[in-house]
């Protein structure tokens, strides 16, 4: 997509303006060195190209007439006129190559920050934020400040040096030509005010409009096969007429307004032209012919020219101010959500005296209470206990907070209330690290890097041999597979794993699992995603793995319900019931009634 | 590019006027260096020593007059430039959102419908953008290149010469210059996907990664593809950061060139000062009109990209249309198959050798595993594709003779996560047809919807968010069975649409559905044996074979498979 589904901006106060602007700066000066030769190079640069004009009108003041011309003095201001413009020249691209390297380096530095610091926070944030949002942050908001930096800073230093240079030069040359500007800088100011208040809106509604066409666009897409089927192809193509009205009205109407602009810089450099003829020619009249004595009214052919050369360069700038300005603005905007980012507090630092775990397996939660969010309490005095090597089977229907419980294990998330202990030590007085060690997680919902195969199997276990790797993915029933790929354990995995099926992917997870030697497993059984073969491989595999481990098991499989040694049933965020399979068909409560339940009509 | 002008084509008058109004408006900017010289060199010598000042003042006005013509007639211009690249964006648009709801879905699947979103959105947008672009600048810089040139070779053909020598190396290094950058930008861009993969990546596996504690690696990982993003940005920006300089070094040693063949002219009276000065002038419009003209080129090739990935959709044949279904089969069944074979990619068989007979007010059970063509024998059903091999037909009537509308609207379906789009509930029900209340209320009530429907505060007017999630899975389940049961169906297909229900929902449903549409025909397919086993015909799909076919009971006796299915997912079914 290109910019038009872009954020919003959001407006921001002075104070915040200035405050993120300072904070931008600061990444700046961490360059002191690159940023003052920036300053240098721009300087001599602009200074240079703007004794331009002025050379080339003292060079034609010495063309006088047929026999006339100082050679002399034209070679001289030629040969200059080449020196200063290779010279400047040569500074500008120095300039861009400082720049370049000035804004490359501080994007790097920002996207590092950005990142690692992405790697400290809780799963939480992960949790509440959408993946595009977060990766917006890092390519789209970092790549726009990065053009901005790298382009408008310079372009307003430039642009005020050549205003202001050229402003000089044409004050050197005539005082009574810039009179011209009397007339012609107002009207550039009242169409940049105009341009601001009246079409700049417009080409926002046009961004919006279109947006909405792309969105509806988009979701019906996702329908094609649905309205085909229903037969209704040509009722959404009449309101996708609707709206595409819309966005070509909104887009039109924008352009009818906004084509005013271009001819409207280029009249204003051509009035100015004309305004400059006119009144040049008068004094030059005048000089001609001796009426005026007065060195202020004064004028050479050459003056001519050059002044209307750097009236040429002033205009520029000037229509550029406001452009550069909104830019500078949505780079702002940028910076604070990036910022933004920078600032979420990460997750807490361990305690002080916090211990190295190195859990057996027995798991205690005794009276936990937990919310996702305050005041929505999702476990209500929670009480469970593990012996090592048993294995606990979650049941409920989906939503009911079962992947509550192995977040709060894993310590994703910290508990409101009440006690999770491992052998004895409380969860808070463990390392993060020590604790996270001491589980093997298989999860549905698989997750491959885009690396080898042998990169994501030893993932867990970066010493583990070439000999373990093998092991493992033949306990977990994928070696074979693995084997018969060209390039084995050396394949490269695509983005996302994709050239895997389901179950394949499922399989070397498990193989990461066999590598670990965490006394506590923690495992979402996969159900309806993959064939019926694959699944008994699956199964298999699983059962080894769980092998004299301390399990937590989001159960979907009748078999593993059955063998647990202790069932959680949870229902709305409570378990609800809690024993053998044979103790809660002997209840007859909520797992009773939902397991005879399908026996009936 | 055949898109583009075929688009165009029914504005030929509008865009005609608008070009000879774009060129006079051209043409006036044009004159401006022209008078200017004129004056400096004709006018003043010759009235300054009368002094009078009255042929300044005329020529003065011609040139604010030429100033001001040239704003009128490029403003102008530029409204009927928009004007046109509007009605034919609008039309393309239209055309190609129009073919993209009707392609068969074999079509779909080939193009791919992120592919199917790029084309109606950014590529519409970039022919939009560039039929105004180039009605514009496409149209003034060509003008500005060669009316200068003409201009200033009737002021004054020496000089003109001059320039006209440098303006090849300023092409050329314009040229090169993009030539070797823009791959650089291109390649500097997979940099940047390849950044942005590793980033999805960790925030899908941020949980795995914390449980390893593998901070260190994955940013070290991102580092690797951090550097690699910077280096190659670095080489793209270096390039294309000559071009400026490059530009304004050789432009100004034209200028400087002219200044010293003007000298040696004027010397020989060959030439006026004021020429000299009217031609920097003209030295500087053309370059920067050559600029723009490479940029136009570098537009260009992005909208004949966009227009010709247009094209192939707009050029895609029509599929699925009616042909001659041949002899009606005489049965009183409502739906048969007669040994049907398909296959999607024309290779190994997807369904091979199906044959089945329902009858009118039937019920047809499928189950299997995933992928073993249970929702490939619906898409064949509802003629989403056509078989390779066998006959499907409905009351007698082979599907392939029959019109796209007729056959729709015998159905009725819902698929497990079918579409739910932000509009109200009533619209998602009624999807485009005239629905009377009562068939609505009937719809929501047998789907078991009716209860959370009526707790909205807007009842049927509800808003529902794309995609649906403001609604919890089963009640979306729940609003496309109430869809697929609103246009009161033939037969009714519910393709995995009830496993986010609960056991007793899920009951209550099959109950309504026996007591009012008994007389539909209903097709389930289903992963749980429980949404089956009703059923008067079951088929137990494998690989794409019938390996079972039969009752629940007669199943259970007579096929292994069935009989394993209902073993492992009695656990299954309790918990979804």
């Amino acid at each position: 997509m290109s910019n038009q589904n872009k954020p919003q901006k959001t407006p921001m106060t002075p104070t915040q303006r200035r405050r993120t602007l300072l904070r931008l700066c600061k990444y700046m000066f961490r360059y002191p060195g690159l940023v003052l030769l920036a300053f240098a190079l721009m300087m001599s640069a602009n200074v240079l190209a703007l004794a331009g004009p002025k050379l080339s009108g003292l060079a034609i003041d010495e063309i006088v007439g047929p026999g006339q011309v100082n050679f002399e003095r034209v070679f001289l201001f030629c040969a200059l006129m080449i020196a200063f413009y290779v010279m400047s020249g040569l500074m500008s691209y120095l300039l861009s190559i400082v720049m370049v390297n000035l804004s490359q380096r501080i994007t790097y530095t920002m996207r590092k920050e950005v990142f690692d610091h992405l790697t400290d926070l809780p799963v939480g944030f992960f949790d509440m934020h959408q993946t595009g949002e977060i990766v917006s942050r890092l390519s789209y908001d970092i790549d726009t400040l990065n053009a901005s930096l790298s382009n408008d800073v310079l372009a307003i230093c430039a642009n005020s040096i050549t205003v202001v240079g050229s402003m000089i030069m044409m004050l050197t040359i005539s005082p009574v030509l810039i009179l011209v500007f009397v007339i012609t800088v107002p009207i550039s100011l009242i169409f940049t005010k105009y341009k601001s208040t009246h079409i700049r809106p417009l080409f926002r509604k046009r961004s919006a409009k279109l947006g909405e066409l792309n969105g509806f666009a988009e979701e019906m897409l996702s329908g094609q096969k649905t309205i085909r089927t229903y037969g209704k192809e040509k009722v959404i193509t009449d309101r996708f007429d609707l709206r595409n009205e819309d966005a070509c009205s909104a887009y039109y109407k924008a352009d009818y307004h906004g084509s005013v602009i271009g001819p409207t810089v280029n009249f204003v450099s051509n009035l100015s032209i004309a305004l400059i003829t006119l009144l040049g020619s008068i004094f030059y009249m005048f000089s001609l012919g001796g009426t005026v004595q007065n060195p202020l009214f004064i004028i050479g052919l050459g003056d001519v020219g050059s002044f209307v050369q750097y009236a040429r360069k002033f205009a520029g700038p000037i229509n550029e101010f406001a452009n550069i300005f909104s830019e500078l603005q949505s780079a702002l905007s940028a910076a604070e959500r990036v910022f933004g980012v920078i600032d979420q507090a990460p997750e807490p630092a361990d305690k002080k005296d916090a211990v190295v775990l190195d859990a057996k397996g027995r798991v205690t939660l005794d009276k936990v209470e937990f919310g996702y969010v305050q005041g929505k309490q999702i476990l209500h005095g929670l009480s469970v206990k593990v012996e090592p090597g048993q294995t606990v089977a979650i049941v409920g229907p989906t939503g009911a907070g079962k992947t509550t419980i192995i977040n709060l294990l894993m310590r994703f998330y910290d508990i409101d209330a009440g006690e999770i202990t491992f052998d004895g030590i409380p969860i808070t007085d463990a390392t993060r690290d020590s604790l996270r060690k001491s589980f093997t997680m298989v999860l549905q919902d698989t997750w491959l890097f885009g690396g080898s195969i042998r990169d994501n199997i030893a993932y867990g276990r970066e010493d583990a041999t070439d000999e373990e790797v093998v092991d493992a993915a033949k306990a977990a029933k994928i070696h074979h597979f693995i084997m018969s790929l060209p390039q084995g354990y050396a394949t490269q995995l695509s983005d996302g794993g994709v050239n895997l099926s389901k179950g394949q992917r499922q399989l070397i997870t498990i193989a990461r699992a066999m590598l670990s030697r965490a006394p506590m497993l923690i495992l979402d059984e996969a159900t309806s995603n993959v064939d019926s073969r694959t699944e008994h491989q699956i199964q298999d595999a699983m059962l080894a793995l769980m092998k004299g481990k301390t399990c937590f098991v989001i159960a979907h499989r009748l078999s593993t319900v059955q063998h647990a040694d202790n069932i959680l049933v949870v229902k709305d965020g409570n378990i609800i019931e809690s024993g053998t399979h044979e103790q809660l068909l002997e209840m007859g409560g909520f797992y009773a009634s939902l397991y005879g339940a399908q026996f009936v009509n | 590019m055949k898109l583009v002008i075929k688009y165009l084509k029914p504005f030929g008058l509008s865009l005609l006027i608008g070009f000879c109004i774009k060129v006079s408006g051209t043409l006036a900017e044009l004159a401006l260096p022209y008078i200017l010289s004129h004056m400096l060199d004709v006018v003043v010598p010759e009235h300054a020593p009368t002094g009078d000042l009255t042929l300044v003042f005329v020529w003065g006005g011609v040139m604010i007059l030429c100033a001001v013509a040239a704003l009128v007639l490029n403003i102008i211009a530029n409204r009927m430039a928009a004007r046109v690249a509007k009605n034919a964006a609008q039309k393309v648009r239209h055309d190609l959102f129009a073919k993209t709801m009707r392609l068969s879905p074999r079509q779909t699947d080939r193009i791919g419908i992120p592919e199917l979103e790029t084309r109606l959105t950014s590529d519409t947008y970039n022919i939009h953008h560039f039929l105004g672009m180039i009605q514009r600048i496409g149209v003034r810089a060509p003008i500005l290149l060669i009316g200068g040139i003409a201009v200033s070779y009737f002021l004054d053909w020496r000089l003109a010469t001059v320039m006209v020598c440098l303006l090849p190396f300023i092409g050329l290094s314009v040229f090169y210059i993009s030539r070797r950058g823009v791959p650089l930008y291109a390649a500097s861009q997979k940099a940047g996907d390849d950044m942005v993969r590793v980033v999805r990546e960790d925030i899908g596996g941020i949980r795995v990664i914390k449980a390893l504690s593998k901070k260190e690696y994955e940013r070290a990982r991102f580092d690797t593809v951090n550097r690699a993003l910077v280096k190659s940005e670095k080489k793209a920006s270096l390039t294309m950061a000559l071009t400026n300089p490059l530009i304004t070094i050789l432009l100004n040693a034209g200028l400087v060139a002219v200044v010293l063949v003007g000298a040696f002219l004027v010397n020989d009276n060959l030439s006026q000062s004021g020429k000299i000065i009217a031609f920097i002038q003209y030295f500087t419009l053309i370059s920067n009109a050559m600029i723009v003209i490479n940029r136009i080129f570098i537009m260009s090739t992005k909208c004949i990209a966009s227009a010709n990935r247009i094209e192939t959709v707009m050029n895609a044949p029509f599929e699925l249309e009616p042909e001659d279904g041949g002899l009606p089969l005489p049965t009183s069944d409502h739906i048969v198959f007669e040994n049907v074979s398909f296959s999607y990619n024309g290779e190994q068989n997807d369904l091979e050798n199906i044959s089945f007979s329902l009858p009118r007010g039937g019920t047809l059970g499928i189950i299997g595993a995933t992928g073993s063509g249970k929702s490939t024998l619906l898409r064949l059903l509802l003629r989403n594709y056509d078989p390779q091999k066998g006959k499907i037909y409905i009351n007698g009537k082979n599907v392939r003779g029959m019109r796209h509308e007729e056959l729709c609207a015998m159905f009725g379906t819902a698929m497990q996560n079918d579409f739910v789009y932000a509009d109200t509930v009533r619209e998602n029900i009624c999807f485009g047809r005239e629905v009377s209340e009562q068939d609505l209320a009937l719809a929501l009530r047998v789907a078991q919807a009716e209860e959370f429907v009526s707790a909205f505060p807007e009842g049927v007017e509800h808003e529902l968010t794309s995609k649906g999630t403001n609604v919890s899975g089963g009640q979306r389940q729940r609003l496309l069975i109430a869809r697929a049961l609103a246009g009161k169906p033939e037969i009714l297909i519910l393709d995995d649409a009830s496993s986010a229900l609960d056991y007793k929902t899920d009951a209550a449903l099959r109950r309504d559905l026996r007591m009012h549409f008994a007389e539909t025909t209903t097709v389930v397919v289903a992963q749980r044996v429980s949404s089956v086993m009703h059923a008067d015909l079951i088929l137990v799909l494998d690989e794409g074979k019938i390996i079972g076919k039969g009752n629940h009971e007669q199943l259970l006796e007579t096929c292994s498979v069935y009989r394993e299915i209902r073993d492992s997912q009695m656990g299954g079914a309790l918990l979804e």
